[in-house]
């Protein structure tokens, strides 16, 4: 509940910058969205950013240090396995909990954007999958950190004040340089954590680059889950070595 | 005990703090670092805004980023000095706060003392530079009013920002789950601060801006500062008793605290 209502005060705040950037710009369009757009993915932001948490997840961090961290590894699953698996439930809760009242207070207070394609909601479906995926991915590896360091406190803060800004949850990233959004597509997965799938619920784009879009976040889903267990072989090793 | 002796202990508890915090001196440098980051992404924000449009709320982007300056190192110092009086829900929970209440110091600055986060001055340095470069471009007509205003402002700011910090932390005397709803008050209230409070409207804006005070802390004075007439109505000299409004604040949320801790009954733990 708490936090709900902290992502909807947060909600409030953002929507009504983003529509005082859209009143000024030239035609009402602000970086390609129109101000219904513009509604739509803040308060579908406020509530995917807690379905694809974000932040606050130290638990395996916590857990390396510890020691509780040997139980996982006896188990007969992958620990990103297993970790995978209960972060997906987790996300499925939230859907309930955390997406729809940010939505549903989005739609009473502002002019929202009603997807017109047919195949936009489940497209947005898969898309905010690959997004939780792609979130635990980052954060897996943020937490892994600790194998190695102990404390991964550092990596967790640069973490938080990257990811917000650089997945889209302060400002739409086509707000910025053509150039500089495509490079951040393409070369980190920040963007497909939260900007990817509130592209593809507002319909930014036409159909194909709407699938594209999605298809790199999926290229990043393999990409970082595959990271996380190669991280994860890595670290077994070497803490089989400290333990003697 | 003489009166001049009664901030010793205090000094001591600051001095055992700065001394453990600086001992791992990579650590401390790196979160001296990693801090100005989050200010330095608010401002980028703000840039990136103004990229997409001229104005904001019909401000141009020197106007705004006084606002914008002056919110920021109020906020800064305030979560420097009081900020980390979020953690009293995790006192209460393990009973360290009974500890702290038999200790014949008074328990709000003994709590803040005990865990000053020094690495957030740097942030509070950024955010005054922030300040200082923006008040330099905005070309500003300088009186002897304006003068004193420029530093009360950003002073009165920090009252405020450590009025609200204390205040929604009080509230876990009630209510030991407090969870983040705090957090839409402190750093919500810094983001309503931060913009021209014309980009907001309805009853939003009346509860933020009026109800909370927030419109006080770096709206009114800036328009003070810059000469700009109201577009919401109000008269100009509001820029110039708006520092009221954080005394009035810091009544408020001291008033909250005692009764609060009043209030306290132990966890028992």
């Amino acid at each position: 509940m708490a936090g709900a209502f902290t992502n909807t005060v947060f909600g409030f705040l953002r929507c009504y910058v983003l529509l005082a950037v859209a009143g000024a710009a030239s035609r009402g369009l602000a970086g390609g969205y129109d101000r219904a757009q513009l509604a739509t993915f803040v308060w579908a932001g406020q509530g995917l950013l807690a379905v694809v948490l974000l932040w606050g997840w130290s638990e395996l961090a916590d857990r390396i240090r510890s020691g509780d961290v040997a139980g996982d590894l006896l188990r007969p699953v992958n620990p990103v396995v297993s970790y995978l698996a209960a972060d997906l439930g987790r996300a499925g809760h939230a859907v309930l909990t955390r997406f729809v009242p940010p939505v549903v207070t989005g739609l009473l207070f502002f002019d929202m954007y009603v997807p017109g394609r047919w195949f936009t909601v489940p497209l947005f479906a898969v898309s905010a999958v690959l997004a939780t995926v792609a979130c635990f991915g980052c954060r897996y590896l943020v937490n892994s950190v600790a194998y190695w360091l102990a404390d991964a406190r550092g990596p967790m803060i640069a973490w938080v004040l990257g990811s917000g800004v650089l997945s889209g949850l302060y400002f739409p990233l086509r707000f910025m340089p053509d150039w500089l959004a495509v490079a951040l597509w393409v070369a980190t997965p920040f963007p497909s954590l939260l900007q990817t799938p509130l592209d593809v619920l507002v319909e930014r784009d036409p159909p194909a680059m709407q699938v594209g879009l999605v298809a790199v976040q999926a290229y990043w889903a393999v990409l970082l889950i595959s990271a996380c267990l190669w991280v994860q072989r890595r670290a077994e090793r070497k803490l089989v070595i400290q333990g003697g | 005990m003489a009166e001049g002796d009664v901030p010793r202990p205090y000094l001591a508890l600051l001095r055992g703090q700065a001394r453990a915090q600086a001992a791992y001196r990579a650590s401390f440098v790196i979160d001296l670092a990693s801090n100005v980051f989050a200010t330095v992404m608010d401002v980028l924000t703000v840039l990136v805004l103004f990229r997409v449009s001229r104005t904001l709320g019909g401000f141009t982007l020197r106007e705004a980023m006084v606002i914008v300056g002056m919110s920021a190192v109020a906020f800064a110092a305030a979560d420097l000095a009081v900020g980390n009086i979020e953690r009293i829900k995790t006192y209460v929970r393990t009973g360290l706060l009974d500890a702290v209440l038999v200790r014949p110091l008074g328990a709000l600055p003994q709590l803040l003392l005990m865990d000053l986060p020094l690495r957030k001055i740097s942030r509070t340095i950024f955010g005054a530079t922030v300040y200082a470069v923006a008040l330099g471009a905005a070309g500003i007509d300088w009186t002897p009013a304006r003068a004193v205003l420029v530093v009360v402002a950003p002073l009165a700011g920090v009252v405020f920002f450590g009025a609200i910090f204390v205040a929604s932390a009080a509230v876990a005397f009630w209510w030991v789950e407090t969870g983040e709803i705090g957090n839409a008050f402190t750093y919500g209230g810094r983001d309503f601060a931060t913009y021209p409070i014309t980009v907001y409207s309805g009853w939003f804006r009346r509860l933020f801006a009026y109800g909370l005070g927030f419109a006080f802390v770096s709206y009114y004075p800036a328009l003070a500062l810059l000469g700009r007439t109201d577009p919401l109505g109000l008269p100009p000299w509001v820029g110039y008793v708006a520092p009221g409004v954080a005394v009035l604040a810091a009544a408020a949320a001291a008033a909250v605290w005692r009764v609060g801790i009043r209030h306290y009954r132990s966890t028992g733990s």
